[in-house]
This record gives C-alpha cells, structure tokens and sequence, in this order.
C-alpha cells in the first residue's frame, strides 16, 4: 500500500483550490505593486532631476544644487528634530496615561479625541499655527531673546510676527501626537499581563511597574510610533508652508524670523512659479527627501535590530 | 519572619457579582495550607484577596477582613503595596523580567520604592535568595544572562528566588507547578518543604497528590453551580483531610469521584 505512487491514488494529487489561488494572486499583486510604485516615484525623480545637476545652476541666486538643497534639507531635519522632541514624551504620557491610569470612560474619550486631531487636515493646522499660536508665542520668543539670549538657541532678534522655526515645530509636533500615541497605546496594551502582575506582586508602585514591565516591553514600539511620527514630520508641507516664509539659511536660532525652510514647503511655495532649470531643482530636492527617510528608516530599523534584549523583547 | 493569616467572613466581588462568600479560616504560621478545589470555585480568587493582588481587575473588591498578625490588610489607609511587601506571590506560568538578568530579576523587588542596596550585600541577597530556591549551581556562572533562557522549572524558581528576596512574611503560589514538568515540579515541592521554616505558604493546586505531599492543612472550596458564589467546604488538617473527611463532597473530591 505504502510503495503505491502518488498517480495512483489520483485522490491525494494536490488540487488546485480556486479560492486560495485568487487570494494568492491578489495578495501576491498587492505586495509586488508596492514595490513597483516605489521604484517608479524613485525613477521619476532622479529622471527628472537631472538638469538640476548641470554645471549652469542659477536658481534663487546659488549656484550650485548643493548650496540650494544644503539648507533646506537641513530645515527640515531640524524641524522634525525640534518636533519629535516635543511631541514623542508627551504622546508617551497620553499613552500610558489612557491604558494605565485613566478611568475607562475617560480613556476611550480622550482616545477618541486623540484619533480626532489626527483627521484634522493640515491645511488648518497650518492656519491656527501662523494666525493662532504665532501670535501667541511672540511674548515669549521677545522674552527669550532678551533674557537667554546667551544661549545660541535664542540669540540675536526675536521674530516680529511669532512665526518661527519653533512656532513651526511646535505645530508640527501637535500633527504627528495622534500617530504616535495611537500606535504607542497599542502596543502599552498589550504588555503580557503576566509582567504588570510580577512586579506588582513584589511591591511595585504604578509607576515602577510600568518602568519594569510595560516600558521595555514597549520600547520597540515607541520607536516605530516614533518612526511613522517622523515620516509625517519629514514630509509635511501645507503647515510648513503657511508658518513659515522661506529662506535659504542655516540656522539654530528658534526664535529668529529668518528661519530655514523645509523642502516639502519650499516645494509647494515655489513650484506654481518655477520654470525651467528650478523645476528640476524643485523635484531633485524631493529625490534628496526621498533619500532622507529612507536613512531615517533604515537608522531606525538598525537601531531595533542592533538590541535584542529591549527590541524584541517578548 | 513569619505570619499568622486569619480571614473573617470573608466576601469577594467582581463589581457586583459575589465570587467568594463567607471564608474565615486561620493559617497558622510556619505551615504550608493547600487550597484545592474545581475550577471557578474561587480558591485563585482568594488566594488573591492575601495580597490584594484581585486589585488589579477593575471592580473587584472585598468585604470583611484579612489579618496579618492582627493587622487588617483592608484598613483605612493601608497601602496595597507595602501589603505586597510583606506578602510574596509566585504565579501559575514563570513570570521573570525578559529584559532583566538573573541577577537583576532577583533584585528587582529589593530595589523598588527607591531602596538602595551596596553592591556586596547585593550580591550576597542574590547569592542567598537563588540558595533559598535551590538554583545557585544551575545560574552561578551566567548570572547576567537574560531570565528567559532559563528552563521552566528554573525560570519558576527564579521567581521564587525574586519573591524571597523581599523577605516577605508570608509566601502565595497560585498553582506554581502546572505549567511544569514533573522533575521540576518535584524540585518545587522539595523547595516548598524547606521554606516553611521560614514562611507561611498558601498553595493553590489541582493536583490532589500535590496537596496531599506538601501541605499541612487542606482547605476544600467549592461551588454549588455556574453563577453561584465559591465557598469554604471543609479546612482541617491535611491527613485528616484526604482520609476521613467530615463532609461527603471533600471525600468525593480528593478520592476522584467528582470535579
């Protein structure tokens, strides 16, 4: 019985299932159409950017594309920098502070207040950021020039309009909260309740139980939260763009109103009027953010890989 | 080092739902008392109730009192964790610190609520709580290695090691052995003998031969139907428990014949 080949018992031939071979088929499309979208938006900005790499660049007065690119790719790190700062420990706070400490009913509403702000178009945080919060903050950027002007941070004039690189941030920080509290909430939630329950039993106050239990198990979490938070940050235009009046400088100071752009806003502002040689430009800067996430990526992802104990710590 | 518990008709609830009615049962010092019973019939409850460990479910809380040594664990301004202090707790499946070493599982208690420890008399709590729970030789050389790559069995007395070195009065295993094998379980046992020198241990157990090899006392809970609250049947002596009960449905348990 056993010697009998397979062609003999014609029962046992696999047979083709129709719905597990569409399934497979759609799934297997979905996943390759990803990486072809990928490589076409890569194609489409190094194809286009090319003439931007010319020796006759003459665009806003540099003349190379490094001198143009130099400063806005550095605005706009530093604005994520400055936002991610911001907003990484307190969307942590929101966090434990819906899965550990609030009552029931007050976390689901402050959960859903939470997803809210993330459905807010950026258009109008844009708008509350320059009429709103620039405003708001002017006192304080005048106060923090005069009185800590010593620090770098806050040397020379404060800004006339309340419209900083600061103001920027601050906006774009209150932007990318949701995403990383949501994500950072769920994963709090699902610390195994076996290690909330260890160090409780062995006296540990709330507090401590969430730096024993919850926090490792979490810290992977936290940093791909804080990764999408990023990429929202890194390419975030409209709210950018409505704050701050761009400038090709490189510049510390956050409360100067001569502020570094970023490149998502510079290229919004100024593609409807570009022409020629600037258009090229314009989409090479978009190639060089294209290349800026992709490093913060990878940076991330070798960051969670280079430590196992905390990373992947089940 | 040790502690006498005396519950006075004790009730435990889960919001409004009566889960355990009406335990008042005293366990005496230096001794090892078993709680057996069906599943649901409240003994895990209970044993929770020793530490106020039922805390951490929403909703649940107790009526009556629990005395450690006179002193009532629910009293007006008594602090759930310094209740936790005095009483230890190891749990059904081995719970150590992923993140942590051996060393620093075994340390994690003693450095809670801001308490420092010297480096030497660190070492030598580790080196006293991984003897107390027969795992000093088995982790000696690799105590910076992680906890997790323990065995089960050692992994469970890691946390028996971690819940020593508090020096608690009072030590609460709910079901330590059921997620081990029988060598381990043997090796947990044998552990259990020697701590009631120096503690006052409640198991939960399903295992009838379990309770019947290390316990003093017996306590039999049960339950008269799904939805029914879990009550104290029967709590004597252990030999006299699994011989000659006083009440029909003790004997029935312990000799198999039901649950």
């Amino acid at each position: 019985m056993s010697s009998a080949p397979a062609a003999a018992s014609p029962k046992l031939r696999a047979k083709g299932r129709p719905a597990d071979i569409i399934f497979q088929g759609i799934s297997t499309f979905a996943g390759i159409s990803i990486l072809v979208m990928l490589g076409l938006v890569a194609i489409f900005l190094v194809v286009q950017s090319i003439p931007a790499f010319g020796p006759d660049f003459d665009v806003k007065g540099t003349s190379n594309f490094l001198e143009y690119v130099g400063p806005l790719a550095f605005g706009t790190v530093w604005a994520s920098f400055l936002a991610m700062i911001m907003a990484v420990p307190v969307a942590i706070g929101i966090a434990l502070f819906i899965t550990h400490f609030a009552p029931r009913k007050l976390a689901s509403t402050i959960g859903f207040v939470i997803d809210l702000l993330a459905a807010v178009p950026s258009v109008v945080f844009g708008l509350w950021g320059a009429n709103v919060l620039a405003g708001f903050m002017k006192p304080a950027y005048a106060w923090l020039s005069d009185n800590l002007g010593f620090i770098p941070l806050f040397a020379g004039t404060a800004s006339g309009t309340g419209r900083t690189i600061l103001t920027a941030s601050i906006v774009l920080a209150v932007m990318v909260l949701p995403i990383i509290t949501a994500l950072s909430r769920e994963v709090f939630l699902q610390t195994p309740r076996l290690h909330e329950e260890a160090s409780l039993a062995l006296g540990a106050t709330r507090w401590e139980m969430i730096k024993m239990a919850v926090l490792p198990f979490g810290a992977s979490g936290i940093v791909s939260a804080s990764i999408l938070g990023l990429g929202r940050a890194l390419g975030e235009t409209m709210a950018i763009a409505m704050v701050l009046s761009p400038s090709l400088v490189v510049s510390f100071i956050l409360t100067s109103g001569t502020n570094p752009s970023t490149i998502a806003s510079n290229i919004a502002l100024s593609f409807p009027e570009a022409h020629g040689n600037e258009v090229s430009a314009l989409i090479a800067t978009g190639l060089v953010l294209f290349i800026i996430t992709i490093l913060v990526n990878g940076l991330a992802r070798w960051l969670l890989g280079r430590n196992p104990r905390t990373g992947g710590a089940k | 080092m040790s502690k006498r518990i005396e519950a006075k008709d004790l009730n435990v609830y889960y919001g409004d739902f009566l889960a355990v009615e009406g335990v008042t049962m005293n366990i005496e010092p230096r001794s090892v008392t078993a709680l057996i019973g069906p599943s649901g019939c409240g003994k895990s409850t209970f044993i929770r109730t020793l530490n106020r460990m039922h805390e951490v479910i929403p909703g649940a809380h107790v009526k009556g009192q629990v005395l450690l040594d006179g002193d009532n664990l629910y009293g007006d301004g008594v602090d759930p964790v310094l209740v936790r202090r005095q009483v230890g707790m190891v749990f059904q499946r081995p719970n150590p610190f992923p993140t942590m070493s051996i060393r620093d599982n075994v340390l994690a208690g003693v450095k809670l609520n801001n308490r420092r420890i010297a480096k030497s008399d660190a070492e030598a709590l580790v080196e006293k709580s991984l003897r107390g729970a027969n795992l000093w030789n088995e982790v000696k050389d690799r105590l910076e290695l992680p906890g997790s790559g323990l065995s089960g069995g050692q992994q469970q007395r890691l946390c028996i090691a971690r819940a020593i070195a508090v020096s608690p009065e009072v030590l609460l295993m709910d079901e330590p052995c059921s997620a081990l094998d029988p060598i381990s379980t043997l090796a947990i046992e044998d552990l259990i003998g020697e701590l009631k020198q120096e503690y006052t241990i409640v198991i939960v157990t399903h295992n009838m031969q379990q309770a019947s090899r290390v316990s003093d006392s017996t306590a039999f809970f049960n339950i008269a139907g799904t939805g029914k609250p879990g009550k104290l049947i029967e709590y004597d002596e252990t030999t006299k428990m699994f011989s000659n009960p006083n009440e029909k449905s003790t004997e029935d348990y312990v000799s198999g014949r039901f649950g």
